[in-house]
């Protein structure tokens, strides 16, 4: 199963909840609705921000959106609405979201393509001359700092709707909320996990990191292309 | 398969009161009892760093390296001949075996061969490690002199480099954790672990995967260590715990709150202790093999933990 039908199931698993097929197709359409129209109670249209196609932009710090898993978009959505999350921004349209908007908006977004779609998940040893590869799946331990793979999955593309996609998300958003967590304007994560690693990490690391995530996608690409030229 | 020797429940008891005596007893000066299990590592701070992995050499040594540290990272490639559950070396030996109180095996390397009580016989390193895979994988050993197991010794010699022989090291297995003074408790366990563990774990203990690579790994089923591993005692997996868990937050949990969790993930369904294969019954099993903190044998909910014939993958010709 890939990363995408395990995307799609856990959507069906939420909507299977309380509602059938074609309410979960007319969520996505709800959704998209919202996503680029607004919701005519005080939410503007996402794609203001977040782009088009849920690419968010790099330069304006806003994340991408597209492929990421409902569950973790509605408790964002929620966070901003009850301040686990602050952001001035963010707060007054999710205030402006019903529920059910909230859980169209993230069955919309979760629907689109991602770009953590088909990253490989096989075991590749990581060169310890590479700082940035080495935290990723290795870690800091002499810090207290796990690899990130080991929560947010094989090359940072996300496990179930707790630990995101870092793969392929802007790296100024990424530093963004990493220093959200150390600063304490965003403390939504379960049990404090990633406010204490977000803590440890340096400013260097921060900055290797969320560089390695925001290109892994294409360097991953690359890499395979290459590989498939030498054997021909 | 073989017969216990009477001796051996004998040497069982022993050891259980040896346990308890040779923690208390144990200093530099006084001589060591080597037909009791390694004692307990000496306290103090774990100061040995093992050296970094930019400095394996590049030879064939460093290449034997190289593919032990792949083995212990990513076991599963050996899942389906020796391993048959979705365990790595490195989950209950974090940072690859290097991290001191997640029993790291530049600490283990120095201090075999040795007496084990578990088999009741000197075990070199090999069969040490060969140990490992017949209970905390639910697999089949790979033989003496095999790639994969020269390999791992491999990578642990080299971890080892400067550390004394024949002498235990502060940081060594995981950090003994005294039994709350109330006992332990399944059942505050299980809030413990909806609070704590769940998230990674999953509330069926399956852990969780992304494609076919197991990210968290599973604490009982199927796919989780047998009733013969270390772990499923529940003082290990309380030390383990305590020291290691959650990832990133070592030492969070109070000590109570380690026993009890413990309890109540080891008080699970998991693949059949091995060694029952060749045990008339449940109870010799657990007569025999587990006079210890487990619930093997015990009832937990109305079910007799144990009592099934679910090897989980593992086909039989271990032994």
């Amino acid at each position: 199963m890939n990363k995408r039908t395990r995307q799609l199931s856990s959507l069906l698993v939420i909507w299977g909840a309380c509602a059938s097929l074609p309410a979960w197709a007319d969520a996505i359409q709800r959704g998209q609705a919202i996503a680029q129209q607004g919701n005519g109670q005080g939410a503007i249209a996402c794609l203001s921000c977040h782009g088009p196609q849920g690419e968010g932009n790099a330069a304006g710090g806003f994340p991408r959106l597209a492929g990421l898993p409902a569950g973790y978009l509605s408790h964002q959505l929620r966070s901003y609405r009850d301040g686990t999350r602050q952001n001035p921004m963010m707060q007054p349209f999710a205030l402006a979201l019903t529920d059910e908007d909230i859980q169209a908006v993230s069955a919309y977004y979760a629907s689109l393509e991602g770009e953590d779609v088909n990253l490989p998940t096989s075991y590749q040893a990581a060169a310890p001359e590479n700082t940035a590869e080495w935290l990723a799946e290795r870690g800091d331990w002499e810090n207290t700092i796990p690899a990130c793979n080991q929560c947010h999955g094989p090359n940072g593309q996300g496990v179930g709707d707790t630990f995101p996609p870092l793969a392929g998300q802007h790296a100024s958003y990424l530093a963004a909320q990493l220093n959200a967590w150390r600063n304490g304007t965003r403390s939504n994560d379960p049990n404090g996990l990633m406010q204490g690693i977000a803590e440890r990490l340096s400013e260097e690391q921060i900055g290797l990191i969320t560089a390695y995530y925001a290109t892994l996608p294409e360097q991953l690409s690359a890499n395979a292309a290459a590989g498939q030229e030498e054997t021909p | 398969m073989r017969k216990l020797p009477k001796s051996f429940r004998l040497a069982m008891g022993i050891m259980l009161a040896n346990v308890t005596l040779s923690a208390s007893a144990q200093d530099p000066q006084t001589e060591r009892d080597y037909q009791v299990p390694l004692p307990p590592a000496p306290s103090g701070d774990a100061v040995f760093q093992p050296p970094l992995e930019s400095a394996i050499p590049d030879n064939q040594y460093g290449d034997m390296v190289r593919k032990g540290r792949d083995l212990f990272v990513d076991t599963q490639q050996l899942r389906g001949t020796h391993v048959f559950n979705e365990q790595n070396c490195s989950n209950c030996h974090l940072d690859a075996g290097r991290m001191a109180n997640s029993a790291p095996m530049w600490a283990a390397f120095g201090m075999y061969p040795a007496y084990r009580g578990k088999n009741d016989k000197v075990n070199t390193l090999a069969e040490r490690i060969q140990g490992c895979f017949t209970y905390s994988m639910n697999g089949i050993p790979p033989e003496t002199g095999s790639e994969s197991l020269v390999a791992l010794e491999t990578y642990f010699h080299w971890l080892a480099t400067g550390a004394p022989v024949n002498q235990a090291m502060p940081g060594r297995g995981y950090a003994k954790l005294e039994t709350p003074q109330g006992g332990y408790d399944p059942e505050r366990g299980a809030q413990v672990y909806a609070e704590q563990c769940a998230v990674c774990h999953g509330s069926d203990g399956a852990g969780q995967k992304v494609g076919d690579r197991q990210v968290f790994p599973p604490l009982w089923g199927d796919g989780a260590y047998n009733w013969g591993a270390g772990m499923h005692r529940v003082n290990t997996a309380a030390a383990f715990i305590k020291a290691n868990m959650p990832l990133g937050k070592p030492y969070s949990l109070s000590d109570e709150d380690a026993w009890d969790v413990a309890a109540f993930i080891n008080s699970h369904e998991r693949p059949q202790d091995p060694r029952r294969r060749g045990m008339e019954s449940l109870e010799a099993t657990d007569r025999t093999f587990h006079q210890h903190s487990g619930y093997y044998g015990d009832d937990v909910g109305g079910q007799r933990l144990g009592d099934h014939d679910n090897y989980g993958a593992n086909p039989g010709s271990g032994d």
